[in-house]
């Protein structure tokens, strides 16, 4: 009963604070560069006002422009409570949900770069492409990582594999920090944040995720910011998880250190883009692939 | 102790990719200076610490190399005014792509060689193999000789973590032979860049096939 409860309360959590992570790491760039910054909430407001908009529809559009945000929100909202949290179980799991979850993720991808193809912009275009091209090269890292997770702790289900792993020397610390290193950069791209792309510029011939969603509006924009805000929690979930020993500390702690973990990742993603120029587009590539790399790596050295 | 020694080699092996994926040369450089100085540190874990020999051995072999052989390959770089880029044959991905089919052959290899004895680390051999593999490969996949001196230095660097998986068996063999080893390259590496450098204003060994000192008429 007390375990049914704790994984619908990370349920909620999730939906909730996912949009203060944002804050947070906006935060954490303000105060870096000397700024006061916005309101930590100011993802909230955005929704807020974005959802007593009406959404303008281009005439060259059709269904599929209107179904990307709806079915994008959906798919990663059924991820959602895939993912363990504060080292309980998610709230239904089942033998290689790590793979359906990766492939939910897929799913929002997908349907956000048709709906950026519907409506015909050459530019937007353009971000598709570039968003196909660089998930191609992240999403082989992130199911390697996460295979290697699946055969150190010797099973297919998620609730199984996040926060399993304990920090055993010898075979097992190796592994764990490339696999660590791995879902950060896969992290890092998938959430669109500075070596891969700067969530910041607009109307930038630079960008990658925004320009997909420019002709977006009202609350199709809503559902799609806070789609973002949700990955962003999710992948941080599996993060925090593979790398932070739950297993093994007390069941008081778990949750402050889940809740305190996803934090010092958002003030880290806030660190790494203050410090941090983004990469070239030629680049990226490189630095997936380095990120592939070091999950094969990992994965031979645990499977041997 | 052989938790550590892993730990080191899979260091060592995870140098050996990011040398192959960087593009700076500068950085490259840097790189085989860390994997050293970590190279350095091993005959401290495999070797009996009752003698000296270990100890003088690891103290050597950082000081070559961790920053000799580093240092010089840093002064010609600034002295020959190379280009800051790799200049790779092959690509930085493929290259990346060609060192973890290096790994899995590495440990492919492990598996098929019979040893009289049980090594100090099971990770030592296949990252010496994998660490000989990848010195080979940026020996032909790279432009400029400086980069392919570095290339040579990784090849040694695998050598001699092989040498050191006897240490436990024949520890003053192993000892000349890698301060041997140490001594010649040093000489062979200073000399070799000091030449090139003082003969051609580049060191671009793609442009060295044209020297002859017969004609082809």
């Amino acid at each position: 009963m007390i375990a049914i409860l704790s994984s619908i309360l990370s349920v909620v959590l999730a939906l909730v604070l996912a949009p203060l992570l944002l804050g947070v790491v906006n935060r954490t760039k303000a105060i870096y560069a000397g700024r006061k910054g916005q309101p930590l909430l100011q993802l909230y407001y955005d929704l807020y006002r974005l959802l007593r908009k009406g959404a303008v529809y281009s005439r060259t559009t059709s269904w599929i422009f209107r179904a990307g945000p709806i079915v994008g929100l959906a798919a990663t909202a059924l991820a959602i409570p895939l993912i363990p949290f504060g080292g309980g179980r998610g709230l239904f799991s089942f033998a290689g949900d790590f793979f359906f979850a990766v492939y939910l993720l897929g799913v929002v991808r997908f349907l956000w770069v048709i709906a950026a193809l519907d409506t015909g912009s050459s530019f937007e275009g353009m971000g598709g492409s570039r968003e196909v091209a660089f998930s191609a090269l992240a999403e082989p890292a992130l199911l390697l990582a996460l295979t290697a997770v699946a055969w150190m702790t010797r099973s297919l289900s998620l609730s199984d594999m996040v926060g399993r792993l304990s920090w055993t020397l010898g075979p097992g610390v190796a592994p764990i920090a490339m696999v660590g290193c791995t879902l950060f950069v896969v992290f890092l791209a998938e959430n669109a944040r500075i070596p891969v792309d700067d969530p910041n510029t607009h109307l930038e011939l630079t960008m990658i995720h925004e320009v997909m969603v420019l002709d977006h509006s009202g609350p199709d924009f809503a559902m799609i910011q806070y789609t973002a805000a949700l990955k962003f929690w999710l992948l941080g979930a599996i993060l925090i998880g593979v790398l932070l020993p739950f297993e093994t500390l007390p069941t008081t702690v778990r949750w402050p250190v889940a809740l305190g973990g996803m934090f010092t990742l958002a003030i880290l993603v806030g660190i790494v883009e203050s410090t941090m120029a983004r990469l070239r587009l030629l680049k990226v590539p490189q630095l997936l692939g380095g990120a592939c790399a070091l999950a094969i790596f990992a994965l031979i050295l645990v499977v041997r | 102790m052989q938790e550590w020694i892993d730990l080191l080699m899979v260091l060592v092996a995870v140098t050996n990719l990011a040398i192959l994926g960087v593009s700076r040369l500068r950085t490259c450089i840097r790189l085989s200076a860390i994997q050293g100085a970590l190279l350095g540190c091993l005959p401290l874990m495999v070797g009996p610490l009752e003698s000296w020999g270990p100890i003088l051995l690891a103290l050597v072999t950082i000081a070559m190399k961790g920053w000799t052989l580093p240092w010089l390959l840093e002064r010609s770089l600034v002295e020959a005014h190379v280009q800051r880029e790799v200049q790779p044959f092959v690509g930085y991905n493929a290259s990346i792509l060609i060192g973890v089919i290096a790994i899995a052959a590495s440990f492919w290899l492990n598996s098929r060689l019979p040893l009289p004895f049980t090594p100090a680390g099971t990770l030592m051999i296949p990252s010496a193999f994998f660490g000989v593999l990848t010195g080979l490969f940026i020996l032909v996949a790279r432009r400029i000789a400086l980069n392919q001196v570095i290339g040579y230095l990784v090849l040694e660097n695998g050598i001699y973590a092989f040498g050191l998986v006897l240490m436990p068996h024949q520890t003053l063999l192993v000892e000349l032979g890698i301060l041997l080893d140490l001594f010649v390259g040093v000489f062979v590496m200073g000399i070799a860049i000091f030449q090139i450098n003082r003969e051609f204003d580049h060191i671009d060994a793609d442009r060295m096939t044209g020297l002859r000192d017969w004609s082809d008429e």
